[in-house]
């Protein structure tokens, strides 16, 4: 079963994701342990700031294109990933690990419509 | 009835939630699972008068039930996809099915799934009462004041996520299993409660929601004897509603507890209660529903009101307050050292937590408040306080209970 982990939280005001020049990524303990359990990591990826999202949409024809994200809440979508893994339990578990919930954000887990 | 009409119903009552519970584990399907449950007591209602009733109740309706689904896949099924769910049922009970926690019953496994956190908790209580008890839909909606359609949407919405979100059919593990323990007593308590509180409203027609709470709770302890709390809250619900008859007078009013005709508690339900609970203590792991049986001991002990042993209950609701730091468990416990220690030691905490602000709509806050004042004879500032309960109270034996103290203090 895959699941798409959305990370949700508050962006850096100071803007810039994190490139960390760290010998590792902060996310590679949280890997490590998931794939200790079995649940695959499909893909993932952090994003890049809010000032550089586009939103469109299409009215009968005529594209729609304004700046910023669909919803203009406190906490935005940072990241995303696509893990597979048994069953809810396990993709909870695997949200409440990541490093994104540890430091205090929240964590969307939406099971993925399986392709037919 | 007949006798095999009652034998039907008396099944009905003990064996709806094992064949559901079998069926989803066999089929997966928790819609299939009730309508085939449904379809084999029909049929027990048509066979048991002339074939007689079945040595084994359980497993009749059980094979039945397997039986009417096995058709109905056969029927409505691709045949690719029909061989292999026909296969997967065909197969017969495989008692190494397991979880991780080593316990097997299938309704242990449905109350789990059923109280799942990811489920909103109005949908946890509606699915363990429609899947375990069998209580109809109508009848819950009825129970919890909603219309039919919306808790049948409330319960199709639940179903549709186990399934499409692959919630696990399953007793957690033992890493998660504390936890889903607590989750699952707070089902039971909520739903013994909304009974409980209902009995003191003024609609007669919600059905016996303790009575379900207590049934539950005689499953699970059943279930799981070696969890304290799980016993403890069934203590709990027993030593409370042993005082049912005697919460409302002759014309509907409430009754305290301290003007309780306690010659009307339940006796058998108190010493099952206390030997419960008991049971449950010897183990040495206390928790939050084991203490709150054993404040309400301390209340079914006492055979009159001043015999009660208010200190005892203080100090059990300062550990459940250390436990459970609630501002309506502090409220109790300013109302129990009230009783221990005088008024104005309770009033005290009382101003405390009124000063918190977290209780500032619940009117039992004004309500306390105002009886501590009545009894130090502060009648103008008692007054006041009933006014202020009087404008939070939601239900009407509450409030005429109110408006007769306002009076006595010449308000």
């Amino acid at each position: 079963m895959r699941y798409l982990l959305l990370m949700c939280g508050q962006e850096d005001p100071e803007d810039a994701p994190a490139h960390d020049d760290a010998d590792e990524p902060c996310w590679m303990p949280w890997a490590r342990e998931m794939q200790a359990r079995g649940v695959l990591l499909v893909e993932g990826a952090q994003l890049q700031p809010i000032r550089t999202a586009t939103t469109v949409r299409n009215a009968d024809g005529e594209v729609l294109v304004s700046d910023g994200p669909f919803a203009e809440t406190k906490e935005q979508i940072l990241g995303y990933d696509v893990i597979d893994c048994a069953d809810l339990d396990e993709a909870i578990y695997a949200a409440s690990r990541h490093p994104v919930a540890l430091a205090g954000g929240v964590v969307e887990v939406r099971p993925i419509l399986a392709s037919v | 009835m007949t006798d095999a009409e009652t034998a039907v119903a008396t099944a009905f009552r003990q064996e709806w939630g094992n064949v559901v519970a079998t069926l989803i584990r066999m089929t997966g399907n928790w819609d299939l699972a009730e309508e085939c449950a449904q379809d084999a007591f029909a049929t027990a209602l048509s066979r048991w008068p002339t074939d007689g009733v079945p040595d084994r109740p359980g497993a009749w309706l059980t094979t039945t039930a397997r039986n009417r689904a096995l058709d109905r896949l056969r029927r409505s099924k691709t045949e690719a996809a029909k061989l292999q769910e026909v296969a997967a049922l065909s197969v017969p009970d495989d008692p190494a099915s397991q979880d991780d926690s080593g316990v097997f019953d299938d309704r242990l496994r449905l109350i789990f799934t059923c109280c799942h956190p990811a489920l909103a908790l109005e949908a946890r209580v509606a699915l363990t009462l429609r899947t375990l008890t069998g209580l109809t839909t109508a009848e819950i909606g009825r129970a919890f004041l909603v219309p039919e359609a919306t808790m049948a949407k409330r319960l199709t919405r639940a179903k549709h996520k186990i399934r499409d979100a692959a919630i696990p059919y399953r007793v957690p593990p033992a890493h998660l299993l504390p936890e889903r323990t607590v989750g699952v007593i707070a089902v039971l308590y909520l739903l013994f409660n909304e009974g409980y509180s209902a009995s003191a409203g003024d609609d007669v027609l919600r059905p016996g929601l303790t009575a379900e709470a207590i049934r539950l709770g005689r499953l699970l302890a059943r279930l799981m004897p070696d969890e304290p709390e799980v016993t403890g809250v069934l203590a709990l619900m027993l030593l409370q509603d042993a005082r049912s008859a005697a919460r409302l007078d002759e014309a509907g009013e409430l009754v305290t507890l301290e003007d309780q005709d306690r010659s009307r508690w339940d006796a058998a339900k108190i010493a099952e209660g206390i030997s419960l609970l008991e049971g449950a203590l010897r183990r040495q792991r206390p928790g939050p529903y084991q203490l709150q049986a054993a404040i309400a001991a301390c209340h079914a002990e006492a055979s009159v009101a001043a015999e009660t042993d208010w200190p005892q209950i203080a100090r059990l609701y300062a550990e459940l307050q250390r436990r459970v730091p609630t501002p309506v468990v502090a409220l109790n416990r300013a109302v129990a050292v009230a009783m221990a220690d005088g008024p104005a030691a309770g009033l005290a905490l009382v101003d405390d937590l009124a000063a918190g602000g977290q209780l500032a709509s619940y009117y039992l806050l004004p309500a306390t408040r105002a009886d501590l004042l009545r009894r130090l004879d502060r009648r103008e500032d008692a007054a006041a306080s009933y006014r202020r309960a009087l404008e939070l109270v939601a239900t009407e034996p509450e409030r005429r209970y109110l408006s007769k103290r306002l009076a006595e203090v010449g308000g």
